[in-house]
């Protein structure tokens, strides 16, 4: 793929969008607002009153109006596709409020735009041929009558869908000033056949649930599958040959190995930052430790050994802490130590039990799952255990994963079953770390344990 | 007439199957220790039907009733009987739980379980352990009475 910048009508620029597009911090939460945006005379975002619950969990659910953009049929055989992609990607991100409208010939009338109270506006053409696709994208500010941007995509014919996500992306960072997530994907659990048993396959998809596919085969219990940060590779559980061990794919080749030689269970792993090694948990008596595993040398390391239940460990995005999950206290709770293991200290502190945590790549907050009078929990704190908000509940809500912007937490829901059973879902969600914007990701059948990637390449 | 009486037959055969020891595999068996005829003395079946092949747990717990004692002891002593026998203790847990810890969990049942049958003098060797968490559901609805029939170790014959 390549990209080369198209010659500007009007050679605006970002300085021009400073001027309209501001950031702020969300209330009270001190995290960074990924794509929170109010024009300066626009009212203050309202808040909304917190969801009802214990009361010590404050929902922040500062509400944003979504950005009317203009997202027109572009011109080109593949024009519908283009445009339907981005359109989608914009929309259920819930930031963007795409609207139709025709697509402009040259310099567009903003004065036609500007009455359907659009603030930008999309036009290009998309074009296969010679095996290839060819994708001419310009972004007006239609208060302005500027052109932020224009880029033309080469690439290969199938690539339609990338090239429509890295405009998504190219659009949601000139307007909002911060990277976007489309041009990812999510692996996930693929789930089938009866409950009792249920058939879990490895699979992958974009992150709008396009282009789905298996990874493995259904042989073996599969569980957790998790991206490295760095490199094409997954690291996740298997029951294969009936011994539930951690074992690392490479994307790129196929190539599966097992990873480190334990005799307890090996699972729950995560890369470091740096992709070079994966911390993860291992059994040993009634209790499990976390370990280090180095990708390189498979040299071994004990950050544990307390005895109780040490699990789901994930590193702080600069590597130097371990956010997981024990019952060295008598419950499971969530308790942050150094990256060398040592120093650990308990940062959950709410009603009932909390778990799964992850570490947002922004450093700021940690999503968890806590369980409370039978009913599970998706919410975020700050990594001192301050300023903890309940985002989502549900029968199950658990494995939270961030986007790459940390901007949206995907993560499995599912439902109680009747006898038999019947009535027991699993499936996919998304959520604003506002708490705001949760659907679910269709396409893809029963499914669980999402881990979202790093941006494509 | 014929067709009842042919269904009636049909029953029998079918029953006398189930008590065959091919019926390997059983899923749902009992603490129960009546004597159970016709299954292979040493086998699965026989585990199941005549010894109790799971124990039982409380929520978010490993340790051992005393219901859940005797069976071990029961098994204990059936394992005596057979030496030659070796088993898995798959640890099982309820779905109240997060899918990781639940992982660790129900390695901690299979343990406890493990620990019990070595102390009453069954050789470490002939034991190994596995937690399935919370996907290998034995009962598969999700009410007080399906989770505490899920939070179990089960002892099968390798």
């Amino acid at each position: 793929m390549r990209s080369s910048e198209l010659p500007l009508i009007s050679d605006a620029e970002a300085s021009v969008l400073a001027t309209y597009f501001g950031r702020r911090a969300l209330l009270g939460t001190g995290c960074v607002a990924a794509g929170v945006l109010t024009m300066p005379l626009s009212a203050l975002a309202q808040a909304a009153p917190g969801a009802s619950g214990d009361a010590e969990i404050t929902v922040d659910q500062a509400r944003t109006a979504p950005i009317p953009i203009v997202i027109p049929v572009l011109g080109g055989d593949a024009g519908q596709l283009v445009s339907s992609v981005i359109s989608g990607d914009l929309g259920n991100c819930g930031l963007f409020s795409p609207i139709n409208g025709a697509l402009p010939v040259g310099v567009p009338d903003f004065g036609t735009y500007k009455s359907l109270g659009a603030r930008a506006l999309v036009s290009g053409t998309a074009t296969t041929g010679g095996g290839g696709l060819r994708v001419e994208f310009r972004l007006w500010d239609v208060l302005t009558g500027q052109q932020i941007q224009g880029t033309a995509y080469t690439a290969g014919a199938g690539d339609a869908r990338k090239i429509a996500h890295i405009i998504a992306d190219v659009i949601y960072e000139r307007l909002l000033g911060e990277k976007g997530y489309f041009n990812s994907r999510i692996a996930y659990i693929a789930r089938s056949g009866p409950r009792a048993h249920q058939i879990t396959r490895l699979a992958i998809m974009d992150q709008d649930g396009a282009n789905s596919h298996y990874l493995s085969g259904g042989q073996w219990l599969t569980l957790t599958p998790r991206f490295s940060p760095v490199s094409e590779q997954l690291a996740f559980m298997s029951y294969a040959n009936n011994r539930p061990r951690v074992y690392v794919l490479n994307l790129a080749t196929g190539r599966q190995q097992l990873l480190g030689d334990f005799d307890g269970i090996s699972f729950a792993p995560r890369f470091a930052p740096d992709g070079r090694t994966v911390v993860m948990s291992v059994t040993r008596g009634g209790g499990s430790d976390i370990y280090t595993v180095d990708l390189a040398s498979r040299a071994k390391r004990q950050l544990t050994s307390s005895g109780a239940i040490d699990t789901s460990p994930c590193y702080s995005p600069d590597g130097s802490q371990i956010v997981f999950n024990s019952d060295r206290g008598g419950t499971p709770q969530l308790y942050i130590m150094s990256a060398g293991g040592g120093g650990a200290k308990r940062i959950s502190y709410g009603n009932g039990t909390y778990g799964s945590p992850v570490w947002s790549p922004r450093g700021d907050l940690i999503a968890f799952t806590r369980i409370a009078n039978g009913s599970f929990s998706l919410g975020v704190m700050a990594p001192d255990g301050t300023g903890e908000r309940i985002l989502t509940q549900g029968f199950t809500v658990d494995t939270p994963t961030f986007c790459p912007n940390g901007r949206v937490l995907a993560f499995c829901r599912q439902t109680a079953a009747g006898s038999g059973g019947a009535g027991f879902s699993s499936s996919i969600g998304t959520i604003d770390i506002t708490g705001f914007h949760e659907r679910s990701i269709p396409a893809v059948g029963m499914s669980s344990d999402p881990a979202w990637s790093p941006l494509n390449g | 007439m014929r067709l009842k009486l042919l269904g009636a037959l049909g029953m029998a055969v079918f029953l006398a199957a189930c008590s065959d020891d091919t019926n390997k595999g059983a899923t749902t068996g009992t603490g129960a220790a009546a004597q159970t005829t016709g299954v292979t003395p040493g086998s699965e079946a026989d585990l199941v039907a005549n010894v109790g092949d799971r124990v039982f747990f409380e929520l978010n717990k490993n340790n051992l009733s005393s219901e859940a004692q005797a069976t071990l002891d029961r098994q204990a002593a059936w394992l005596a009987k057979y030496p030659q026998v070796t088993v898995q203790l798959a640890g099982n847990c309820d779905d109240r739980g997060t899918e990781e810890y639940n992982i660790a969990l129900g390695e901690r049942r299979a343990n406890a379980a493990r620990d019990y049958l070595v102390a009453k003098g069954v050789a470490a060797s002939r034991i190994t352990t596995i937690s399935y968490g919370k996907d290998r559901p034995t009962a598969t609805g999700d009410d007080e009475e399906a989770w505490a029939q899920n939070r179990n170790s089960i002892t099968s014959v390798r």
